[in-house]
């Protein structure tokens, strides 16, 4: 119990693992038969790791780790498109921190503008805005990137910059949405899956009912959870509970955070900024249907497929992922990142070969950094 | 850039653009509030709200704040936050 000393409250934590131990007993489940749950956002990964959930809770439980991190499912392809505009003298390229250690087929955002393009890192797609603002003889492209939590940010920025009047921003977007990935996988007749634990910024933007298809359709309970351990802890519980009973149900154990119908002012400028597209490249997943969005007509001035040609304006593509990289079976619970025959050997975080090494949210990460591959790659 | 961090709106600085000063971890950031500001704009002076990259998103009460705070401090991501703020506030300033 090494870790169990670390939560707020190591008696709550302590309870929860002992209810947790009780009905993965009364369900049956082993090391051998296990219930297969599994954690759809990223950031959940992360925390699972850090505070070492996976270990503390009994072996009768895996954790699947979900496609819920943004900067993991970005394709190559998506990567070499920003290059590409990020080199074009005229524009500013604007990103999250995040996305710029992504490899395309060539380089990363950070080895592109080590070669001279003008890539900045913001915070905020308002900071983009400003320099736009600021350097009305550049084109300002904002790489727009994230699932439903990030969307609305660009959606606000796109309605702000069309009612400026702001002629050189424009987003290169790639807002993918979460339950349709999840419709793939539970789709996938090679998945086993039990639960879900739904992922909570995500849902205080679009509310609990989206996930309603799991429940009716799949038959599989959800609970939308925090992100504290012991949001995580009560969560699992809640998942095991409705196992047990045979129930599936949307549960929102993160209701301080999130409201059952989402927040009003991000949905309606979705609506309106945004529309699906028929299809999105996710990666290790392939094309889904209706899992990205793209920019509608009317605010097409803002949209730097539209006003540069490329991505799926310029027609299709089709870029493999990097030879001997196995991303797509760790995203899809195939494999563990540790069978993969480059991890910690050709893919580190500091050289990531694919994109789940990336990011702290990345299943690869997290392995590395908390499972002790970091100590024994340094031997 | 996904998980977000807690702030304490203090002051708004543009009505016609909804955007608020807002106090995060000690640090003070523009940010928009037309997510949460659903009645007068005014009226969310003084609230605490979970600001993801740079837009408040959700009201949250100040025990959950603090108590996010220390979550997203144990990951690493609170720092991770201030510093991508202040690469933003630089990458204004940034000459090509």
């Amino acid at each position: 119990m090494k870790y169990a000393d670390e939560f707020r409250d190591p008696v709550a934590a302590k309870a929860l693992l002992d209810a947790i131990a009780r009905v993965v007993d009364q369900i049956g489940a082993t090391a051998e038969k296990p219930v297969h749950i599994m954690e759809i956002c990223g950031g959940h990964t992360h925390a699972i790791f850090r505070y070492g959930l996976d270990k503390l809770t009994p072996a009768g439980i895996e954790f699947i780790h979900g496609p819920g991190c943004p900067v993991c499912v970005l394709p190559r392809s998506r990567v070499d498109e920003c290059i590409e505009l990020a080199e074009r003298p005229e524009v500013i390229f604007t990103t999250f921190g995040d996305a710029m250690r992504v490899p395309g087929t060539q380089k990363s955002l950070m080895q592109a503008k080590a070669d001279g393009a003008d890539i900045r890192m913001v915070y905020s797609p308002l900071d983009a805005l400003e320099l736009a603002r600021r350097n009305p003889d550049r084109e300002v492209v904002f790489f727009g990137l994230g699932f439903e939590t990030t969307t609305p940010s660009t959606a606000l920025s796109i309605q702000q910059a069309a009612r400026e009047g702001l002629t050189n921003f424009t987003v290169f977007c790639n807002h993918i949405t979460v339950p349709p990935p999840i419709k793939a996988l539970l789709d996938d007749p090679h998945m086993v899956l039990d639960g879900f634990v739904g992922p909570g910024h995500v849902s205080m933007v679009i509310g609990v009912h989206p996930y309603d298809f799991i429940t009716k359709d799949y038959g599989k309970p959800i609970v939308v959870a925090g992100f504290e351990p012991l949001d995580l802890l009560q969560s699992v519980l809640m998942v095991l509970e409705q196992i047990r009973d045979g129930r599936a149900e949307v549960q929102n154990q993160y209701a301080r955070v999130v409201p059952e119908h989402g927040n009003a002012v991000s949905i309606a400028a979705i609506e309106d900024v945004y529309e699906m597209r028929p299809t999105f490249e996710w990666r290790g997943l392939g094309e889904i249907d209706e899992s990205g969005l793209r920019i509608r007509d009317q605010y097409k001035a803002f949209d730097a497929e539209e006003k540069f040609g490329i991505g799926y304006a310029a027609g299709p593509r089709d870029v493999e992922d990097p030879e001997g990289c196995a991303c797509g079976q760790v995203m899809t619970g195939r494999m563990k990142p540790v069978m993969c025959p480059q991890f910690g050997k050709g893919c580190t975080p500091e050289m990531p070969l694919g994109a789940l090494m990336v990011s702290s949210e990345g299943a690869c990460a997290a392995y590395y950094q908390y499972g002790g591959a970091r100590a024994v790659a340094a031997k | 850039m996904c998980l977000g961090i807690p702030g304490q709106i203090v002051a708004i600085t543009d009505e016609a653009r909804m955007m608020a000063m807002a106090e995060v971890s000690g640090v003070r950031r523009e940010v928009n509030v037309a997510p949460i500001a659903t009645g007068t704009l005014s009226d969310v002076v003084g609230k605490w709200a979970l600001i993801h990259v740079g837009f408040a998103m959700a009201e949250i009460d100040e025990a959950e704040a603090a108590a996010t705070l220390e979550a997203l401090r144990g990951l690493g991501e609170a720092q991770e936050t201030l510093e991508a703020m202040a690469a933003g506030d630089a990458a204004l300033e940034e000459r090509a």
